[in-house]
């Protein structure tokens, strides 16, 4: 079926399932990535992409389903996706009590790199961190330790790059220096699943997969999810007190699904773009507010997504609504 | 209360957060129950400084009423129970040696005829005397047993064989440590007992620091092996291990002047054996504790019965048949015996091997649990 040489898919799984104890934490998530592609894998705190992320590097054994990493069985081939995949953990897990160049190091022995030294010193380099190579680990703000780490793991020359939220609590300008090395290691055709919390990153990845409560709810480009949901969207423009209440008024309106305060403007968004129309031209109506049509945005889809799985989730748990 | 003062408001929610956590941390809550209750039944039951029933062996070559009512009255006390007859004083020195017997009462062939002719004849009792503590009251019982059965047998014609002195003799010899300096003993056995603090512990650490900085979840996404990492880690300590134990051994012959009578090869052998014994225990305890401190806890808990059933502290034959069987569990108490016999007994290899190979079963066993309990994955 698969040409291993030239995989059509780095990453295909099928309906993996995770339990720990009675909690469902991976529900039949299925995904494919293609060769050089970008994932950006997004969902709310606790949704299972951690754990989603550990099935795929071989570090939890899925209770069912099967699937492949860079063609190896993810059940029975860990050893061979160890080997070719960099995994960056959420939170930093290198040697603090290591120096930056003893922890690359160890990492390349531990991978049986032919040319130990000579990778070392050009991670080094390409850290710009050759100087500081002798100063403790532990001692590095939260911006470079999230460098060396990618470093780390790239040491091994991985075809595959899985980054679990590598850009928490890092600022805006080393947050685009990574995502341009990101890309530039796409285009060298490495495939990277990288899951995180900005839209502004979400944005730049080439397709997404949004996962709440464990289930994949939207998977596609970013023009694909936001089409998937069929949300029509309108923004009210007027003064600030007047939105704050407005925005409780309308919840619960026929066709309103969500409102979100945005600056000086109440977006409203629904499913059903007429009742939706109709309720905020009725609303608006001889009020000192402007009523305006606008793209549904990323942001607005994926709250709309995790508010709607948080509803589902309560349905399963018997709560109801 | 005052803003500045102590609050009681704010001292009582620290009281209630440290009952919280404690709650929490099950291990911790199991050790405070349980180390009570194991040091209780150690000191309460187990631990006796005045030993009794120390297993005791007889040559008999000599059988008569006289010898017949010795022997009875040896076993009707409570300090000696005989373990059974042996053939000759070979046998009598090989079964000392290797720490089966306490004691040889040995008749000597012609005993029974030179006491009814009045020669006062001898009766020899070997004792392994490397622990003092172990022999000094019973061999005070052996010459009091002497004049009591002087007293109850040689009657009607022979009492005349009774009165003043006593109808024969008990010659002791006092093996190994015939001064009975407690320092021969001690220093030795103490080797095994820093060895097991340190390398239990050290190990006990090792993979449950890894769990609690993160770090594990890096080195299981490498390629790296259970065993590459079980091994890998005990080495260093082994290291460790080897210059304690050269610490110790330099104090034990230039400070204490303890007695080298067998092979210093032989007792870095028999110490390397030791510790990988401990070091896999330390690795095992290691994967099973969540957290350093439960690491710790662990330990201490594995500690305990090392020191005080091993034959370190208190004579193993004086313990009772339960705690025996623990301490026989345990590899401190064969390493107590290879090192004592090494040094004062000057043991060869046949004497060492019954406490070899327990080590070496020991170690096996606990290495394979370590490499299984050992996870290969976060599950």
């Amino acid at each position: 079926m698969k040409d291993s040489a030239n995989l059509s898919y780095m990453i295909d799984v099928r309906g993996l399932n995770k339990r720990f104890g009675d909690k469902h934490v991976v529900r039949d998530l299925s995904l494919q990535v293609q060769r050089g592609e970008i994932l950006g894998f997004l969902g709310p705190n606790g949704s299972g992409k951690t754990t989603s992320i550990r099935m795929l590097c071989g570090l939890l054994t899925p209770d069912s389903g099967s699937g492949s990493c860079l063609g190896y069985d993810i059940l029975k081939q860990s050893d061979q996706i160890k080997r070719n995949v960099g995994y960056m953990t959420q939170k930093f897990s290198y040697w603090d009590d290591l120096t930056i160049r003893e922890n690359l190091d160890f990492v390349a022995r531990l991978y049986e790199m032919p040319d130990r030294k000579r990778a070392v010193d050009e991670a080094l380099e390409g850290l710009r961190l050759t100087s500081r190579a002798q100063q403790l680990t532990g001692t590095l703000s939260g911006g470079w330790k999230q460098r060396l780490a990618l470093a780390a793991c790239m040491l091994h020359k991985p075809r595959l790059l899985l980054l679990d939220e590598p850009t928490a609590g890092v600022d805006p300008a080393a947050r685009r220096d990574f995502w341009e090395e990101l890309h530039e290691l796409a285009a060298q055709g490495i495939t990277v699943l990288v899951s995180t919390h900005y839209m502004d990153e979400a944005e730049r990845c080439h397709k997404l997969a949004y996962i709440s409560y464990g289930a994949l709810l939207a998977q596609g480009t970013a023009a694909e999810v936001i089409e998937s949901q069929g949300l029509s969207t309108w923004a009210i423009h007027g003064d600030a007190d007047r939105l704050v209440e407005l925005s409780r008024q309308l919840r619960g309106q026929p066709g309103v699904d969500l409102t979100v305060a945005f600056g000086s403007a109440l977006h409203v968004s629904g499913r059903d773009g007429a009742a939706l129309e109709r309720t905020l031209r009725a609303v608006t109506q001889g009020q000192a507010l402007r009523l305006e049509a606008e793209r549904t945005g990323l942001e607005h889809v994926f709250i709309f997504l995790m508010r709607g799985s948080a509803d589902n989730f309560a349905d399963t748990l018997g709560a109801g609504r | 209360m005052s803003r500045n003062g102590f609050s009681v408001v704010r001292w009582w929610s620290i009281v209630l957060k440290e009952f919280l956590q404690l709650r929490r941390d099950r291990v911790t809550f199991a050790m405070i129950i349980l180390i009570p209750l194991l040091e209780l039944a150690l000191f309460g039951f187990a631990i006796n400084t005045d030993p009794k029933h120390m297993p005791t062996a007889i040559i008999a070559a000599d059988q008569s009423e006289f010898t017949r009512s010795y022997v009875a009255a040896l076993r009707n006390s409570d300090y000696f129970t005989i373990v059974g007859e042996l053939p000759d004083e070979e046998a009598g020195r090989a079964a000392l040696a290797q720490g089966q017997v306490q004691f040889v009462v040995d008749i000597p062939v012609d005993f029974t005829r030179r006491l009814l002719r009045g020669e006062r004849p001898a009766l020899l009792v070997e004792a392994d005397a490397s622990d003092p503590t172990a022999t000094g009251l019973a061999l005070a019982a052996v010459q009091q047993f002497a004049q009591s059965v002087a007293d109850k047998d040689l009657i009607g014609p022979l009492a005349a064989l009774a009165g003043g002195q006593p109808a024969f003799d008990v010659q002791v010899h006092r093996l190994y440590n015939p001064e009975g300096i407690t320092q021969y003993n001690v220093v030795p056995g103490l080797m095994g007992v820093i060895l097991t603090m340190t390398m239990v512990m050290m190990t006990g650490l090792a993979i449950t620091r890894e769990h609690e900085r993160g770090t594990m979840e890096n080195l299981l996404a490498t390629p790296v092996r259970p065993l590459e990492v079980i091994s890998g880690k005990i080495i260093p300590y082994i290291a460790i291990g080897l210059v304690q134990a050269t610490i110790i051994l330099v104090a034990s012959r230039y400070v204490f002047n303890v007695p080298f009578a067998g092979s210093v090869a032989a007792v870095y052998l028999s110490a390397l054996l030791f510790i990988a014994a401990n070091l896999t225990v330390g690795i095992t305890l290691s994967s099973l504790a969540q957290n350093q401190l439960q690491g710790v806890q662990l330990t201490f808990f594995y500690f305990l019965p090392n020191i005080l059933l091993s034959g370190f502290m208190f004579p193993f034959q004086g313990m009772p048949g339960w705690a025996r069987a623990i301490g026989s569990a345990l590899p401190l108490t064969y390493f107590n015996r290879l090192i004592r016999g090494i040094l004062l007994k000057g043991n060869g290899w046949a004497d060492l091997w019954p406490s070899v190979w327990p080590l070496i079963l020991f170690t096996v066993v606990v290495m394979t649990v370590a490499v299984k309990c050992y996870r290969r994955t976060l599950d």
